[in-house]
């Protein structure tokens, strides 16, 4: 693991993304986008890495990357999403929901669209209004979901003023990320450790499946799935453990991998090898874990009936290839049988990393101690 | 280029801590505090003081890496107000540099005699450096040696003792005029041929002063001969190179700094200089170059301080002169882990490296952004860090869950057992008051606090007997082991457990279940009656559920429920009404229990399959 390259930049970081390439573009992950937490003024910010032809012997400057815009943000950082190629929503900590629209021909953000209220205890009509923090906020054009301290759960559209879809009260403790299964089913962590399934075709408030771990329920702060199989989830929880789950079967997850030592804030699998797994932490560490193993060549030769046809059984057989790889790594992982690969990927332990972020071979990951760390080469 | 300033200016603290760039100067120096801290203990003599310089030197490297950027952004400054600010912070963080710089050779690298000047050189062409500039305009101009500056240059060359260079510029002049080709060439043999000391060469000291005494005599009879008199600029370079104070005193403005003089003047008249012997030269050299026109800057007095080996002045100075604990904090602890400190206590308990850590970390809690930063020097102090921790992370102002973790987490790992406590406490209220029961539980699961679980679970009751069912079923329904934190709640999960199990039909199992719930008074009194209610349909069934023994122990516990009443005086209308509907309900119950009673013992009493 080489060349990861930090900058310091007098914001402690709350979230980093990367910008989604267009579909089927060769390029690499080129721009970022960060939002910061903590301070009197906390800034959205577009960073560029640009590009670098020769590295030449000081290759640590070259590697910088380099700030384009940012623009101010009222309230703590909480969520950043891309919603398409120039815009970005975010959640606040006042309980805002915010579009920013980027405009690359003068590199300016600004505020194309903001759902003031979209989380708050007591409602905006009552004498004790007060907001709350909205805790995170999922994107699949043109819906935007969003969940919050209150324990609601938002439904929004680009464009339009009003929110498609509240949910209530779906919670009575705090959710803490949300993520999509299918459209339009959405899947929530809350702070008690549990999984909820929200199908938004149904009426009515009630979570369509919820699964938790039984005995202690620690809080799950982040959540995953899987980018091809659809019913795997990972979450990360309080007491930095890391569990998959299969949310097709029962209740309780697939595997529970002790992982780190204080709160797991993210989880990502790799979204173009997803048997490559990164996960962040309050502990100042960022782990890579590799579940890809070794598939052994399964004999072509297929006896049937006493006859071996290499010819016809070639194909055969490659169909219970298909069949078998379709499995996930992760799901039949067994950690004691299988060895998965974890490598820690900063340099030195730092104050706690709370965001990370993968695209392609490119990392970006940030931390409270006000560091952006880039690298280019994950997979090398 | 950075501009060699003699003066520190106090600045306000407002300006100072919140700046952007020396943010950067405060995490970065985090982290390398840190590191310093955890070296190895066991580390000792060369392997440590070559770690210790390192630590050092990546201080200055920060140090520096700020002056540069705040440099550019003093240049790119749009109105002139701020671009001085940021010019003098500029200079600020200069001194600084040369403090600290200066601290390192003679404190940590302890560098000795020969050696010494060979650093301190360092130090005075690190920070004097219009060099570099006037030599580029120089060698860029067509003629460099009838270039006005050019006699400047190579003095400035000599003062610095950068000789090859200086006989580089001399051939250019020997080049240009033949005349003076011959004394330039003599003077070029001499600069060539003076002796010094090299990293690599194993000469001893004695060698070296031999070597040097034979150089300086062979000057000194050039001298006599006046071999360099036509060229009153080489005869003023060989005065120099012969160290004498005079021809030194002419070239002040070259100089700039008594400091530079300093260092010139020992290189040309005591080249092997002692470090013990330094402060005499640099007292005589301050006064000389100061001449009695101009008073000692605050910046002179702790340089002089420091050549003295006076570690404590130098601190104290820079106490006074600069406004943020940042660089005597570290300084501080750096000279501590060189264990140069020891001895020296304060009157009022702790040593002086804590003292300036604990002020230090206080500043940065001041911050709303940096107290993280705070956290991690408190733990250093050994004294009065863990207090001071525990005074300050309670006043964080909590705005998100998010940021609240993050401090219950650093208070946990420091067994702060009181402060999660309050914390947990603080937030379960705000979590209640907002109606958010569900995190008000775990808010107090997590800090382990029964009496405030028992007050959720007050409150999911209440709302129960108010609205006839409950809400957060999500919650109450997968409690978990989280149960037992309080009676209230086990309570309150096995009631649901009874729910469940009436509404799976397995009657006899939530008949003792409810009788259980009763018997072993876990059911708070208040409850019992809406208990007894519950337990009307199990009476009512066809089957009988509850036998003889359980009918019995039932109607104890009404017995109990109606004896404890008081008697009633004067009530209102309401409350009349309310009465009524009691009496009516345990009336119901003595019928249903009675009724109960005697199909258990007939059912009990006959006998089996009959």
């Amino acid at each position: 693991m080489e060349e990861i390259y930090a900058k310091f930049v007098s914001q402690k970081i709350s979230k980093t993304r990367w910008r989604p390439l267009p579909p089927g573009s060769l390029q690499t992950a080129e721009t970022f986008a960060t939002g910061s937490w903590d301070n009197e003024e906390n800034y959205v910010s577009l960073w560029s890495i640009g590009d670098f032809g020769n590295l030449d012997s000081d290759g640590g400057f070259e590697g910088d990357h380099q700030l384009l815009c940012d623009i101010r943000h009222h309230g703590d950082v909480m969520d950043l999403q891309f919603f398409d190629q120039e815009r970005i929503v975010t959640a606040s900590s006042t309980g805002c929901v915010t579009v920013f629209l980027h405009h690359p021909n003068n590199q300016t953000l600004s505020v194309n669209q903001q759902w003031t209220t979209a989380h708050y205890h007591a409602g905006p009509g009552s004498p004790s209004y007060s907001s709350a923090p909205c805790t995170g906020v999922v994107c699949n054009n043109p819906e935007i979901v969003t969940v919050g301290e209150d324990g609601r759960i938002n439904l929004f559209r680009a464009d339009h003023k009003e929110a498609v879809r509240t949910i209530d009260n779906a919670d009575s403790s705090t959710l803490h990320s949300v993520t999509f299964l299918r459209t339009p089913e959405i899947l929530t962590v809350n702070s008690i450790g549990q999984l909820k399934i929200w199908d938004f075709r149904q009426q009515g408030n009630e979570p369509s499946q919820i699964l938790s771990l039984t005995g202690d329920r620690v809080p799950l702060h982040c959540v995953d799935r899987h980018p091809n199989q659809q019913h795997v989830v990972a979450t990360g929880g309080q007491d930095g453990m890391l569990s998959i789950w299969d949310v097709r079967q029962g209740t309780m997850p697939v595997s529970l991998l002790k992982a780190h030592e204080a709160e797991m804030w993210e989880v990502h699998f790799h979204p173009s090898n997803p048997d490559h797994l990164f996960t962040c932490s309050e502990d100042g560490s960022l782990w890579h874990w590799d579940a890809s193993t070794d598939v052994p060549e399964k004999s072509s030769l297929f006896h049937q009936g006493g006859r071996s046809s290499t010819f016809l059984s070639h194909s055969i057989s490659n169909q219970a290839n298909v069949h078998q790889s379709v499995i996930s790594s992760w799901l039949s992982t067994d950690p004691a049988k299988d060895r998965i690969e974890i490598t820690s990927l900063l340099p030195s332990r730092s104050l706690s990393v709370n965001s990370l972020d993968v695209l392609g071979p490119c990392l970006v990951c940030g931390t409270d101690a006000e560091a952006i760390y880039v690298t280019r080469h994950l997979f090398s | 280029m950075v501009p060699s300033c003699p003066f520190i200016y106090i600045i306000r603290k407002d300006v100072d801590v919140y700046s952007q760039i020396l943010r950067k100067l405060f995490n970065e120096s985090h982290g390398i505090f840190l590191g310093l801290q955890r070296i190895d203990e066991e580390l000792t003599g060369k392997s440590r003081k070559s770690q210790l310089v390192r630590v050092s030197k990546n201080y200055r490297s920060v140090i520096r890496a700020c002056m540069e950027e705040m440099h550019q952004v003093a240049i790119a400054a749009k109105d002139p107000a701020s671009g001085r600010q940021f010019s003098s912070q500029v200079s600020i963080l200069s001194a600084m540099e040369l403090i600290w710089n200066l601290c390192e050779i003679l404190f940590i690298e302890v560098a000795p005699a020969g050696h010494l000047l060979l650093h301190l050189l360092d130090w005075v062409r690190l920070h004097v450096c219009e060099v570099d500039s006037l030599s580029a305009d120089v060698l860029g101009s067509e003629n460099p040696s009838n270039h006005g500056s050019f006699w400047n240059l190579v003095t400035i060359l000599v003062l610095q003792g950068r000789l090859d260079e200086a006989r580089q510029m001399l051939s250019k002049e020997a080049d240009a005029s033949p005349a003076s080709a011959g004394i330039c060439r003599i003077m070029g043999d001499l600069m060539r041929t003076m002796p010094i000391l090299s990293p690599g060469n194993t000469q001893t000291l004695t060698e070296l002063e031999l070597k040097w005494q034979h150089w300086h005599e062979e000057c000194e009879r050039y001298l006599q001969d006046s071999t360099f008199a036509t060229n009153p600029h080489l005869e003023s370079l060989l005065k120099i190179m012969l160290g004498d104070e005079a021809a030194l005193l002419e070239q002040k403005e070259l100089l700039s700094n008594w400091y530079h003089f300093l260092v010139t003047r020992l290189l040309y008249s005591n080249p092997t200089v002692k470090p013990i012997d330094l402060h005499y030269y640099a007292q005589s050299s301050l006064d000389l170059f100061l001449g009695g026109e101009s008073s000692p800057e605050p910046l002179d007095n702790i340089l002089l301080a420091a050549f003295e080996f006076d570690i404590h002045q130098v601190i104290k100075e820079c106490s006074i002169a600069l406004s943020n604990w940042w660089f005597v904090a570290h300084l501080t602890d750096l000279l501590d882990h060189c264990k140069l400190l020891q001895s020296h206590n304060l009157y009022f308990g702790s040593n002086m490296r804590e003292f300036l850590l604990l002020e230090y970390a206080s500043g940065l809690f001041a911050h709303p952004s940096l107290w993280q930063l705070g956290v991690d020097y408190f733990d250093y102090c050994p004294k009065l860090g863990r207090v001071s921790l525990e005074l300050h992370i309670e006043r964080i102002p909590l705005n998100t869950e998010q940021k609240a973790l993050k401090v219950l987490r650093i208070c946990e790992q420091r067994q702060m057992t009181e402060q999660v406590r309050s914390i947990c406490k603080i937030l379960a209220m705000k979590a209640v008051r907002n109606n958010r029961l569900g995190s008000a539980l775990s808010w107090s699961i997590r800090a382990k606090d029964a009496a405030f679980a028992t007050l959720v679970s007050d409150r999911f009751l209440r709302d129960y007997c108010e609205r006839g069912c409950f809400s957060d079923l999500d919650l109450i329904d997968n409690l978990g082991p989280a149960m037992m934190l309080s009676d209230r709640l086990t309570f309150l999960g096995k009631y649901r457990e009874f729910h469940h199990m009436y509404g799976e039909k397995r009657f006899a199992d939530a008949a003792s279940l409810l009788l259980s719930l009763m018997t072993s008074r876990i059911a708070p009194r208040s409850f019992w009656m809406t208990l007894l209610t519950d337990a009307l349909p199990l009476l009512e069934q066809k089957q009988v559920i509850f036998s003889a023994e359980q009918t019995y122990e039932l109607m104890q516990c009404l017995e109990d429920l109606t004896s404890r009443r008081p008697v009633r005086g004067e009530s209102d209308i309401q409350q009349l009404q309310d009465e009524d509907i009691e009496t009516t309900k345990v009336e119901m119950l003595r019928l249903a229990l009675a009724r109960n009673l005697a199909r258990a013992i007939i059912r009990e009493g006959s006998l089996e399959g009959s």
